[in-house]
């Protein structure tokens, strides 16, 4: 039994809208262990992003518990937050967000800034996390600049900078085709393979049984199912 | 660190580079108008300074009350000959001289002009030269026996009176002719320098004022306490004149208080531009809230996804706050210039065309600085609100924001 990283322990998202509540998420449970790659599916409004924000400590839970490393993360300050943030986690995002004025060695060198990391070594470190990457070329470049694919491997890199335990990825291949979006897989796979754990929203159920080893299905903000891969085969718990 | 704040703030200056100009040339125009209304007063208060400074600060004047048409109109009080003797017999004056002044006709070539006519006492002329700092440019100043000679403004060398004047012109004034023995340096208003000088006892019978003195000038022995003296004279000449101490229908001035009068007009008129000033002031400001307003709005989503990175609220209101307070001193910088521009403008404008040399604009460094800090300071408290908001957004809202 590996150790664990996250804890959901009866998690309630609750919007009230007017006279109507939403459970964007009711009474969710989850247990991630380090190093896993988890795929969440589930159609569209089911709480896949909400879940995922959850995790990330954007946001915090109406009821129940989120552990991360054993923390719980359910009642922190916001400047708690974004320390965790900085420090633990890496996002992903499905429009890729890199911040259009910065240009793509930049945007890495941003997470840097805001752990107050100097100057030599944000640079240094963007330049080897852009190499990582492969866009040891493209480093001078703006996002307007660089292809779609381009961007989100931009996006991977500033995820990766400040060597977070966990990525979060909302539906990362979501604005790219197939190839290009094989190609970004490929880079979460490697880092899933020196052991940083991936969470993964996706809608790509072939993506999903490619690169994940967990897969959770959400549907109407309550879990459905969870599934192993052994090998080549799934198995439902 | 903080370096690199101001440089992720210039970019996004830059990004938004009409719309940052366009608040920046509010923030320009009230710096600009601020800097040179300050650096005006500052030069008038030196030029007023200098001027008596000149003068000197042992001199003492003496004016009957209400001539408040200046000099030479008529009033019902006058001073005579018999106060100048009181005066000068008061312990501790040095010399005493006195002038009387009166409007005339004056032709030359067949060029008519109406200007004032000052008539000096040549026997003490050297005091009244040394306290209106005059000099010849050309030819000589007046001085003891000299008859229907006069001395003239700076002006005449110009076409003032139809074709430049030279040292010995005939000038008629009222009819009678007076040669013209030297022309006087610039002073630096058109007034002055379209006076003329010529001795008292040509000047009497001329103008039939047998008896009124205008003006009695009291120099003080040095080492002598001004006020002192003042008093004293102030007790003679209401003894002489028969008045009540109360009532009394002469002023005496020293120039401290001169001086201090034109300080205090100095004080209101300033700070009456400054209060206009201060309106665009505002009106700028509430450019840059506007902008900042604006931006933040434009911005969510950027700002979810810094925060999502791992900014703090504080890394937030920073880059914000730097953002507005680099519109605010980019503001300044071009605002002074333009300032320095205005001011030096105006002073040649003053000199080349107005005659004056009155019109002087100061730039000392303290003020440059002030500006800066000032155009920044007001940059940062313009957009605090907007960017208090923003780094008040929550991180998930923020993020969803399209
Ligand atoms: N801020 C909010 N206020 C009100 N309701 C919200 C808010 N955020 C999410 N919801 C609701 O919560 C539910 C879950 O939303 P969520 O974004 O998690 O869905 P999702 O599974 O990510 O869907 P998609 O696949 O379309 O991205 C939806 O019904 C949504 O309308
Ligand atoms: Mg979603």
């Amino acid at each position: 039994m590996s150790e664990q990283i996250i804890k959901l322990k009866d998690v309630c998202k609750i919007y009230q809208m007017g006279e109507t509540e939403v459970k964007a998420l009711y009474n969710v449970s989850i247990d991630i262990e380090k190093g896993d790659f988890v795929a969440i599916m589930g159609p569209s409004g089911s709480g896949k992003s909400t879940g995922l924000n959850l995790v990330g400590s954007l946001d915090l839970p109406t009821l129940g518990n989120i552990y991360l490393d054993s923390q719980d993360i359910s009642h922190l300050t916001e400047s708690e937050l974004a320390q965790i943030r900085g420090q633990k986690i890496g996002f992903i995002f499905q429009q890729f967000n890199l911040i259009p004025n910065l240009t793509a060695k930049e945007n890495v060198m941003l997470p840097l800034l805001f752990q107050g990391i100097d100057k030599e070594e944000r640079e240094s470190r963007a330049e080897e996390l852009l190499n990582l990457v492969e866009l040891q070329d493209r480093m001078e470049h703006y996002p307007n600049q660089l292809s779609g694919g381009q961007q989100q491997r931009v996006a991977i890199a500033r995820a990766l900078a400040n060597n977070p335990e966990v990525i979060l990825a909302d539906e990362p291949t979501g604005n790219l085709d197939t190839k290009t979006g094989e190609k970004v897989l490929e880079f979460l796979n490697k880092l899933n393979e020196k052991g940083t754990t991936i969470i993964m929203v996706t809608h790509d159920q072939d993506l999903a049984k490619e690169h994940a080893k967990t897969i959770y299905s959400l549907k109407d903000g309550s879990l459905e199912g969870v599934y192993k891969r052994t090998g080549k085969s799934w198995k439902k718990l | 660190m903080i370096s690199d704040y101001f440089k992720l703030a210039l970019k996004n200056l830059r990004k938004r580079r009409l719309r940052s100009w366009l608040t920046i040339i509010g923030i320009i125009i009230s710096i600009a108008t601020i800097f040179v209304l300050i650096s005006l007063s500052l030069g008038l208060e030196k030029a007023v300074q200098e001027q008596f400074r000149l003068l000197g600060t042992d001199k003492i004047f003496i004016q009957p009350k209400g001539q408040a048409g200046g000099p030479g109109t008529a009033s019902s009080v006058s001073l005579t000959k018999k106060d100048v003797d009181v005066i000068e017999k008061i312990q501790g004056i040095k010399k005493v001289t006195f002038w009387t002044a009166g409007n005339a006709k004056i032709e030359h070539n067949k060029k008519i002009k109406f200007v004032p006519i000052i008539g000096i006492d040549l026997d003490t002329s050297d005091l009244f030269t040394e306290t209106g700092a005059y000099e010849a440019q050309e030819g000589r100043l007046l001085k003891k026996g000299d008859f229907k000679n006069i001395m003239i403004g700076s002006r005449y060398k110009n076409d003032f009176l139809g074709r430049p004047i030279k040292i010995g012109d005939t000038i008629f004034i009222n009819a009678a002719p007076f040669k013209v023995k030297g022309i006087l340096k610039p002073i630096g208003n058109p007034t002055d320098d379209s006076l003329i000088y010529m001795p008292l006892e040509d000047f009497r019978p001329l103008f039939d004022i047998p008896e009124r003195v205008d003006t009695i000038i009291a120099q003080i022995e040095s080492g002598k306490d001004i006020n002192e003296i003042s008093s004293s004279i102030e007790k003679k000449l209401i003894n002489s004149r028969s008045l009540d101490k109360d009532n009394t229908d002469f002023i005496i001035l020293t120039p401290e208080e001169l001086l201090e009068s034109f300080g205090s007009v100095l004080i209101i008129i300033t700070a009456f531009l400054a209060g206009i000033a201060g309106i665009s002031l505002l009106v700028g400001a509430t450019g840059i809230a506007n902008t900042m307003y604006t931006s933040v709005l434009e911005r969510t989503k950027e700002i979810g996804v810094m925060k999502a990175i791992g900014a703090k609220n504080s890394n937030i209101l920073i880059i914000f706050l730097i953002e507005s307070g680099l519109i605010g001193l980019l503001g300044s910088v071009v605002g002074i210039l333009l300032g320095m521009l205005i001011g030096k403008s105006i002073e040649y404008y003053a000199v080349e065309y107005l005659d004056t040399t009155l019109l002087q604009f100061s730039f000392p460094s303290y003020l440059i600085i002030g500006c800066l800090l000032f155009g920044f300071l007001i940059g940062t408290i313009s957009g605090s609100l907007p960017s208090y908001r923003a780094s008040k957004l929550k991180p998930v809202d923020a993020l969803r924001y399209e």
